[in-house]
């Protein structure tokens, strides 16, 4: 079967409000909360009527959900596993682009 | 089907304790899990490391599995005799909250397809806010700078598991063409809504999230949304200033090199980075001169030239007289 789609990017420009949160990742607006009192989330706006979550922020409950499933991750563990998978990724990219002049060094 | 020696998938000798058997299975479950290890084989193996344990760590699953003693090899040809589990009840207990719908035909054919109650169980956890959707498949794909540039579209094959009339769990491939639109970075994620597992019962289909990887170009890296080119000019364009011509992922542009530039310069070239419909990103070039190794005498003769005519001391900021 072929279908043509049409997708949704999230990218920087990417706003969701807390209800339209809960309803693509399938989680609780509790949930959100207990994400956003550890400091796993940080949304955009004062209070919860005007918070608006990004991206990043929809990548992060989907791992955490899937680390406190699957290893059975505590919420401060969660936190810190997240802050880490991020600084790898990080220096996995500055690693990556130090490789690439290096080679770029010997080509010249 | 191929014989799976559980034992060695967890790393362990046939006599560990069930406790051990945990151990390895966690440390295992740590070192493999998909969101941590992004070696492309990671997410089969946390799968058969997962359907492994769902086999050791039941006492009586793992009493019918060594039945079969270290006679078989691991990816050896088996069939399982048509008695082999009497004695043994595997209803109720004993399973993990794994999802059985991804293990294989060799757990199957042993120890039956269980997903169906499972499928539902793995909602009673933080997912439970829209009971029966299907769940949420990722996938990663990997496209070229120039794909980006320009937007592309992409063929995907995948296995997607779903339920059939009778509540059975079965994987199909199922091939979608995805406009990807221009403009998307590295890292980035794309969600198909309704493209992930079929619903249980009247349930929605779940999402399909794509992640964005992009493929290494031999010329241009990447930051953010903005392209960076080593540009290599020679001495007297750097000295005189030129116009030269500049490749971008849109072909060719011409830029002006003002004179009295050094090695290191950086140039914007505005708009002709990774731009999406509301952001742009721009293509910034490096100059790095080359200096022209001197093929005859009178390139030689030239440099001498040179050196005599123009003082010139790049090392007086070190402190160096010459």
């Amino acid at each position: 079967m072929k279908t043509d789609i049409q997708c949704t990017v999230f990218d920087e420009t990417s706003a969701y409000c807390l209800k339209d949160l809960c309803r693509l990742c399938r989680v609780h607006a509790q949930f959100v909360h207990d994400l956003i009192d550890e400091g796993i989330l940080s949304p955009q706006g004062t209070n919860p009527r005007n918070w608006q979550f990004g991206a990043v922020e929809i990548k992060r409950i989907q791992i955490s959900i899937r680390l406190q499933e699957d290893l059975r991750i505590n919420l401060p563990g969660t936190a810190l596993a997240l802050d880490l998978l991020e600084e790898i990724e990080e220096l996995r990219r500055n690693k990556s682009l130090l490789e690439q002049l290096h080679s770029l060094g010997k080509k010249i | 089907m191929e014989f799976k020696d559980y034992y060695t998938v967890l790393g362990i000798e046939h006599n560990a304790t069930q406790d051990e058997v945990k151990r390895a299975y966690r440390k295992l479950a740590r070192k493999y899990h998909p969101d941590i290890n992004k070696a492309p084989d990671a997410e089969q193996r946390f799968k058969e490391i997962g359907e492994a344990y769902e086999v050791l760590q039941d006492t009586e699953k793992r009493a019918a599995y060594d039945k079969f003693g270290s006679n078989w090899q691991a990816g050896e040809e088996f069939k399982p005799p048509p008695d082999w589990d009497t004695g043994f009840e595997f209803q109720g207990g004993g399973y993990t909250q794994a999802d059985a719908s991804q293990f294989s035909d060799f757990f199957e054919s042993l120890f039956g397809n269980k997903s169906e109650f499972r499928h539902a169980e793995s909602f009673q956890g933080q997912r439970p806010s829209f009971y029966g959707k299907g769940q949420d498949l990722h996938a990663k794909i990997i496209i070229s700078l120039e794909e980006s540039f320009h937007g592309s579209k992409q063929t995907l094959t995948l296995q997607r598991p779903s339920v059939d009339a009778s509540g059975h769990v079965f994987t199909s491939p199922h091939t979608l063409q995805v406009t990807i639109p221009k403009g998307v970075t590295d890292g980035q994620r794309i969600r198909l809504e309704g493209q992930g597992s079929t619903g249980i019962g009247k349930g929605p289909n779940g999402d399909l999230y794509l992640e964005i990887a992009l493929a290494d170009h031999p010329h241009f890296s990447i930051t953010n949304r903005d392209i960076m080119l080593t540009l290599p000019i020679t001495p007297w364009e750097a000295a005189l200033g030129a116009t030269i011509q500049v490749p971008t992922l849109g072909g060719p542009v011409e830029l002006k090199i003002p004179a009295n530039s050094q090695t290191g310069k950086k140039m914007r070239l505005k708009g002709r980075g990774l731009s999406s419909s509301k952001i742009s990103g721009d293509q910034y070039v490096t100059l790095a001169i080359m200096t022209p190794t001197p093929a005859s005498k009178h390139d030689r003769e030239l440099y001498r030239k040179m050196a005599e005519a123009m003082s010139f001391n790049p090392r007086s900021h070190l402190g160096m007289k010459s």
